[in-house]
């Protein structure tokens, strides 16, 4: 069994309105130097019954036709054994 | 020759628009409307399809995004592919581009805000059947409500869509003049509402069926439902006098 692990975030060019705000309470809190606050999804699921090479094409496919808009979005994922 | 039209209004879980939209077809403009159901994969003889406002899905992943997997939408899809009319409003425009129907993504408000109010449109082509019954650069009262609707898409796409005159509304003030002030959740260009290549598939955020009813004072959403009958009427060639008669006696005396 595997377990696909998938970040899917804001593209660099779109503008994260949620980042900024987050970005300002940091601020307030008075940590000072953060910036490029940028929120995300995480998203995993585990996958029976296929090699490691099937798991990858398929958390592939799914990002790519579900979990992330490719008009807004950008996705990264790993796999392990589990 | 029929005298009416017949809308379908799909019904996802979480839709929250289609009783007013049928309410708007069925009572205020007189046609025949039904209810379509999101695991039936039937658009039972529809001459124009409507994806109504609301949550579908509950808004889960991203608005629209697993009501484009539902048996329904397969044949909206493929109806909208042969030509049909299919117009999606609020969450109904969010389905419509996460169906890849329409070009480009409806992101969060920028002020994160839901924003919930009438604004004006400036209808920028009045040459589609969204909108023939209006005038070019008119100036409709309708009002939005909705947290995701800052329409967003790469240069590449905002030109094409330019070019071809397929923005077809622009958020405006009163005097119909395309200001930053007058754009409620940070839209690209002001774009309320886009239409596809073919000039069959719209979406738009703002809500024409609830601007339908005397009730309600404003009426401007009549319009585009004119124009969405009468345009199928000519198209099919259906008695026009009998449309024109029953749409101008729902009309009223107030335009």
């Amino acid at each position: 069994m595997y377990l696909s692990k998938i970040r899917v975030t804001l593209r660099k060019s779109i503008l994260d309105p949620q980042g900024k705000a987050v970005e300002q309470a940091v601020s307030t809190l008075g940590i000072k130097g953060v910036s490029d606050v940028r929120i995300g999804k995480y998203v995993e699921f585990h996958m029976d019954g296929a090699t490691e090479a099937e798991a990858k094409q398929a958390t592939e496919e799914v990002c790519k036709k579900l979990l992330a808009n490719p008009v807004m979005e950008d996705y990264h994922f790993e796999i392990q054994k589990a | 020759m029929a005298d009416r039209i017949k809308f379908g209004i799909v019904v996802f879980p979480g839709s929250n628009c289609d009783h007013d939209a049928y309410h708007a077809c069925k009572n205020i403009l007189h046609q025949d409307a039904e209810l379509l159901w999101h695991k039936d994969a039937d658009l039972k003889q529809a001459d124009v399809v409507i994806l109504p406002g609301g949550f579908s899905y509950g808004d889960y992943l991203r608005c629209g995004a697993i009501a484009r997997f539902s048996p329904i939408m397969q044949e909206v899809i493929r109806f909208a592919n042969d030509g049909g009319t299919v117009i999606g409003i609020c969450n109904g425009f969010q389905i419509l581009v996460e169906a890849r129907l329409l070009p480009g993504v409806l992101l969060r408000n920028a002020s994160l805000q839901f924003v919930c109010k009438y604004v004006h449109l400036r209808v920028e082509n009045a040459g589609t059947r969204f909108t023939n019954a209006c005038e070019p650069g008119e100036v409709l009262a309708i009002p939005i409500a909705h947290g995701e609707g800052n329409y967003f898409t790469d240069p590449e796409t905002l030109a094409l869509l330019e070019e071809n005159d397929r923005i077809i509304f622009r958020y405006c003030n009163e005097q119909g003049n395309v200001t930053e002030d007058a754009n409620p959740n940070g839209s690209l260009a002001n774009i309320a509402g886009v239409i596809n290549e073919q000039g069959n598939v719209l979406g738009m955020m703002p809500h024409p069926e609830r601007a339908v009813d005397p009730l309600l004072r404003h009426m401007d959403g009549r319009k585009m439902f004119q124009s969405m009958i009468e345009s199928f009427m000519s198209r099919e060639g259906h008695a026009l006098d009998v449309a024109g008669h029953s749409l101008s006696a729902a009309t009223g005396g107030r335009r």
